[in-house]
């Protein structure tokens, strides 16, 4: 068999334009309304007009479909449309399809976007599930494991136990977030400074896990726009290409539920990180700065191990003295993540890859000429390698 | 997810997994076998992923097991659930495979609440043996799981 073409995605394509709404506990606005909103500031952010969009990429869990944005946004005729699963895993995902979209001439200027009001709406696990889709949930909710957090804090506990991880070792993700969001005008938390006394002291939601290893529960919506990279070298702003891109979902797992398999602390990130290595130019010792899916505090931990900046077992230690915090040497979540600034199914991670490749972050790392962007850990996943 | 008489959801029983419930209706734990290679999976599913037989039957195992996990539930959670916080569950290892898991309750006898162990006695390893609940309005019994010996004090 001819070998696979490694090299049909590397720096093909660029995201031109980023574009988002207010963030925020309670936005008034429509799901709907929120995503056009962001759709159309990604595609003045780009200098583009709508009339020229001809793809689009969503989360298989957003509620506004592509006709449906497309009549609002006022789009041109779309010739490729196409969703991710997977909840928090699809962000990359759907960026990743977007540039496989204009890599291979399906069209021309793509975008992507997530708009959700989790802030307003109920929280999704107080509603009743349907089968088949939440098929492992049936083994775990009857018995009190009702929540994302719940079944975070399952691996958690094992991860704790198995490498000597602490609760301070949480905490540093906590608070190297936050102190991010305090350098952010558009953090929902940029007012609201952290300590790790406050963090010890606050109150449990799921043992091992207390109230500030959880993301924060936002309205709100954000949008990138994906063209070729010769496109973009002509848009007015500096292009972020897409290196890599890569999804993984590892043998005999289970969504959420990652228990029943040989080995539920080998997450998704292993397998994504595997091929997006592989067809990167560069290796983890040349990332100066990552957008790693925080959903909860210890997927971080998973998540610096899976993509390979420690070793096995090594992601606690690997926070310790400031080390993900600015200045250290792999700040993470540089606007505060999905902890601290917003969180939108992780999709505030892509614009924010986006602003440090462009060098206009609030937290800016020097130097960042590559971005890691990651989506959820403990789902079926994707990752992003930006440059500029 | 439908609910009981107290509140607490029901587990969702199809052609697939039905023969896990008539399982512990009946007092046992079993497990879906392929029949071909032999191999035991849990959650259950039509396929063997290992030879690819569709062939399979549910076979009763020891219910012996040891924690892999544990977690401790504070609110906010559904309301019958909140009642009982906070409550343990714990992830238990099957003797028969390491890879063989299932999630339930730690209680400290047949039928008795989720919420009557002590965390923090809890420990990873511990050995415990499956338990079952007598059945609910629904007619079914859940899975829970008993320290092989009792402790006292703390």
């Amino acid at each position: 068999m001819p070998p696979a073409p490694r090299h049909l995605l590397k720096d093909a394509t660029a995201i031109a334009g980023i574009g988002q709404t207010a963030l925020a506990k309670h936005l008034d606005p429509s799901e709907t309304e929120l995503a056009a909103t962001a759709v159309t500031a990604a595609l003045g952010d780009a200098g583009i007009a709508p009339s020229e969009v001809d793809a689009l990429c969503s989360y298989t869990m957003e509620a506004t479909d592509e006709v449906e944005l497309a009549r609002n946004v006022g789009t041109g005729d779309i010739t490729f449309f196409g969703q991710v699963g997977y909840g928090g895993g699809a962000g990359c995902g759907v960026v990743g399809l977007a540039a496989m979209a204009v890599a291979t001439g399906q069209a021309r200027v793509a975008v992507a976007w997530r708009s959700r009001k989790r802030g307003s709406g109920p929280r999704p696990w107080t509603r009743p599930i349907a089968a088949p889709g939440d098929v492992p949930m049936r083994w775990t909710r009857p018995t009190g494991l009702l929540r994302p957090v719940d079944e975070v804090a399952m691996l958690t506990r094992r991860y704790m136990h198995e490498f000597g991880a602490t609760r301070n070792h949480l905490a540093n993700v906590a608070l190297a977030c936050r102190l991010h969001a305090n350098r952010n005008p558009g953090a929902v938390m940029y007012d609201r400074p952290l300590t790790r006394d406050e963090y010890l002291a606050a109150r449990w939601i799921s043992e091992p896990l207390c109230l500030y290893d959880n993301c924060l529960e936002t309205d709100g919506a954000l949008a990138v726009v994906v063209v070729a990279a010769e496109r973009a070298r002509d848009c007015p702003q500096r292009p972020a290409y897409i290196h890599a891109f890569a999804q993984g979902l590892p043998r005999q797992s289970q969504t959420m539920t990652n228990y029943f398999c040989e080995d539920p602390l080998r997450g998704p990130s292993w397998t994504a990180a595997q091929l997006l290595w592989d067809r990167a130019d560069v290796s983890p010792a040349d990332v100066k700065v990552a957008q790693i899916y925080d959903a909860f505090t210890p997927l971080v931990l998973m998540s610096l191990e899976g993509y390979g900046f420690c070793k096995r077992g090594e992601g606690a230690a690997f926070t310790e003295g400031g080390n993900i915090a600015l200045g250290g040497t792999l700040p993470v979540n540089t606007s505060g993540g999905g902890l601290s600034e917003a969180y939108v199914h992780g999709f505030n991670l892509i614009t924010e890859g986006v602003r440090q490749i462009r060098g206009t972050s609030t937290s800016q790392v020097d130097g960042a000429d590559v971005c890691l962007v990651t989506s959820g850990e403990g789902v079926p996943t994707s990752a992003l390698l930006l440059r500029s | 997810m439908a609910t009981d008489e107290r509140g607490m959801l029901i587990p969702v029983i199809d052609d697939e997994n039905a023969g896990f419930w008539e399982g512990t209706a009946a007092g046992e734990l079993r497990v879906q076998r392929c029949t071909r290679c032999e191999r035991l999976r849990f959650p259950p599913r039509p396929m063997c992923p290992w030879c690819h037989s569709c062939h399979r039957q549910f076979v009763t195992v020891s219910g012996n097991g040891a924690i892999w996990s544990f977690v401790v539930a504070h609110p906010p959670l559904l309301p019958a659930y909140a009642a009982l916080a906070p409550y343990n569950v714990v992830v238990v290892t099957l003797d028969e495979d390491p890879a063989l898991r299932m999630v339930s309750n730690l209680v400290t006898r047949p039928g008795g609440p989720v919420n009557e162990v002590d965390p923090a006695t809890i420990r990873i390893g511990e050995h415990v043996r499956a338990v079952f609940d007598p059945p609910n309005g629904a007619g079914i019994a859940m899975l829970r799981w008993m320290r092989e010996a009792p402790v006292t004090g703390s």
